[in-house]
């Protein structure tokens, strides 16, 4: 299990390769539909972003409200395809690395290449389990979204795979067809 | 039979309990085939997710937390006893208002927004819920709720096949959708699968298919044999826990069938992810 702090180095992204199991210690901010595309239109009209994301690792993530007593309700990532329309936009913007759940795009991929980042698989559906390693949350924008709003977490050992490393090996591709049995 | 009253405050609190419970704690027929496939699943990654999975259900068990952030849109599955008056109220606002409470009470994501295309606004009490009802004789309300999570969802897909598809038009269509999901509706997944009826009908059925408990068959042995048998080819294709490769992609298949038109076969596909979370209560 390789420890690695946010935010990414491009040292330390040439590192991580497809297939390798991460805990993940840093901040990072957090996003999904509604604010990707409020993010892309800015971005497409020129204007500046209520959030800094170069250097910065994404997780597309809409919590559960927290209980009294928890940093956060439960946080499992959400389905990454629906940000693919969004994501080669805040890469080539800076955005060094992303946390979400099933396959990419070919032109997310190529973004990734292209801007030397990373993609993370945590585990859907292990929302309970994942919130464990997020230690505190504070808010960055777009608070009228509710659970998408924009947000800075802090996390410890925040489980997850390399899906596609910086030279676009992809392990939704290779791990799926290694046991096909078709 | 006499006519019986149910005050509506007594659905409110129904619903209520079953929308916590579903999200908090999962059906031991989905923890016991979760760990089955722990022990036979070949990838060493696919195992240790499994472990992840059956530690994440027990630690929302143990702390009364939901299992997934996705707490889903409110789906329920009533049969209305036709003996039965709702005092006070009515039988709609009562449902709504339990699942209004639990999303708020428990701790539940608020997922639903007003208006699909425009406006795109939360609610912010995950209402309006889905109610299939169906009028049944008899002075009971048995009502089956659930938390529909929309990674799965959007992984579901309606066709319409014609008689001479046969069994293969009915198989190839649900492996078809099964492997157009792929990674992406948190395997291993739950496939309910609706054949016959009505367009609307046969979606509602896959619904209701995914509501039945996973370590049951379809009465009919023919029907039961399909389940066997996709459940089978499913777990051949590789996409294993979480999509990272292996041999457990899918923990159940559930058919549910209708009668149909001599000129029709529609078939649906609803996919759930692991977490199929369904309760019943009978008032």
């Amino acid at each position: 299990m390789k420890k690695i702090t946010l935010p990414l180095t491009d040292e330390q992204i040439s590192t991580l390769k497809a297939g390798d199991s991460v805990l993940l210690t840093g901040t990072m901010i957090t996003g999904r539909d509604a604010a990707h595309k409020r993010l892309f239109e800015l971005a497409q009209n020129g204007e500046p972003l209520p959030v800094e994301i170069g250097g910065e690792t994404i997780y597309y993530v809409g919590p559960a409200p927290a209980k009294p007593g928890y940093a956060v309700g439960p946080a499992g990532p959400t389905s990454s395809y629906r940000m693919d329309k969004y994501a080669p936009t805040l890469l080539d913007m800076g955005l060094k690395g992303m946390v979400g759940k099933g396959a990419r795009n070919a032109e997310v991929i190529d973004a990734i290449v292209r801007n030397h980042a990373v993609y993370f698989a945590a585990i859907g559906g292990a929302a309970a389990l994942i919130a464990k390693s997020i230690k505190k949350t504070e808010p960055i924008c777009y608070e009228d979204l509710g659970t998408e709003s924009v947000r800075r977490y802090t996390v410890e050992d925040f489980p997850c795979i390399v899906a596609v490393d910086c030279e676009g090996n992809n392990i939704y591709e290779s791990e799926a067809r290694k046991y096909n049995r078709e | 039979m006499e006519i019986r009253r149910i005050s509506a405050e007594r659905i409110t609190n129904t619903v209520r309990q079953l929308f916590i419970d579903c999200n908090y704690y999962i059906g031991d027929d989905i923890m016991n085939a979760l760990k089955t496939a722990r022990g036979s699943e070949e990838s060493e990654v696919g195992k240790s997710v499994l472990s992840q999975i059956i530690e994440n259900d027990e630690i929302a068990a143990a702390e009364q937390i939901p299992l997934c952030q996705d707490t889903g849109m409110a789906v329920l599955f009533v049969e209305y006893g036709d003996k039965v008056v709702v005092t006070d109220g009515s039988f709609e606002d009562a449902v709504q208002e339990g699942v209004r409470r639990a999303y708020e009470d428990g701790y539940l994501r608020k997922s639903v927004v007003s208006d699909p295309v425009f406006d795109r606004i939360n609610t912010k009490d995950n209402t309006p819920a889905i109610i299939h009802t169906r009028i049944v004789p008899g002075d009971k309300i048995k009502i089956t709720a659930g938390g529909k999570g929309f990674g799965s969802e959007n992984m579901s897909a309606v066709k319409m096949l014609t008689p001479s598809y046969g069994v293969e038009g009915v198989r190839d269509f649900v492996l078809d959708t099964v492997r157009r999901a792929g990674p992406n509706p948190c395997p291993p997944i739950v496939v309910g699968v609706g054949i016959g009826g009505t367009f609307e009908r046969c979606a509602q059925l896959a619904k209701k298919a995914t509501f039945r408990r996973i370590d049951t068959h379809n009465p009919d042995a023919r029907y039961a044999a399909l389940e066997d048998e996709l459940l089978g080819r499913i777990n051949k294709m590789g996409f294993g826990p979480a999509g990272l490769g292996g041999s457990t992609s899918a923990i159940g298949v559930n058919i549910e069938t209708s009668p149909t038109h001599i000129a029709g076969m529609p078939v649906a596909v609803n996919i759930c992810c692991h977490a199929a979370r369904h309760k019943s209560a009978e008032v």
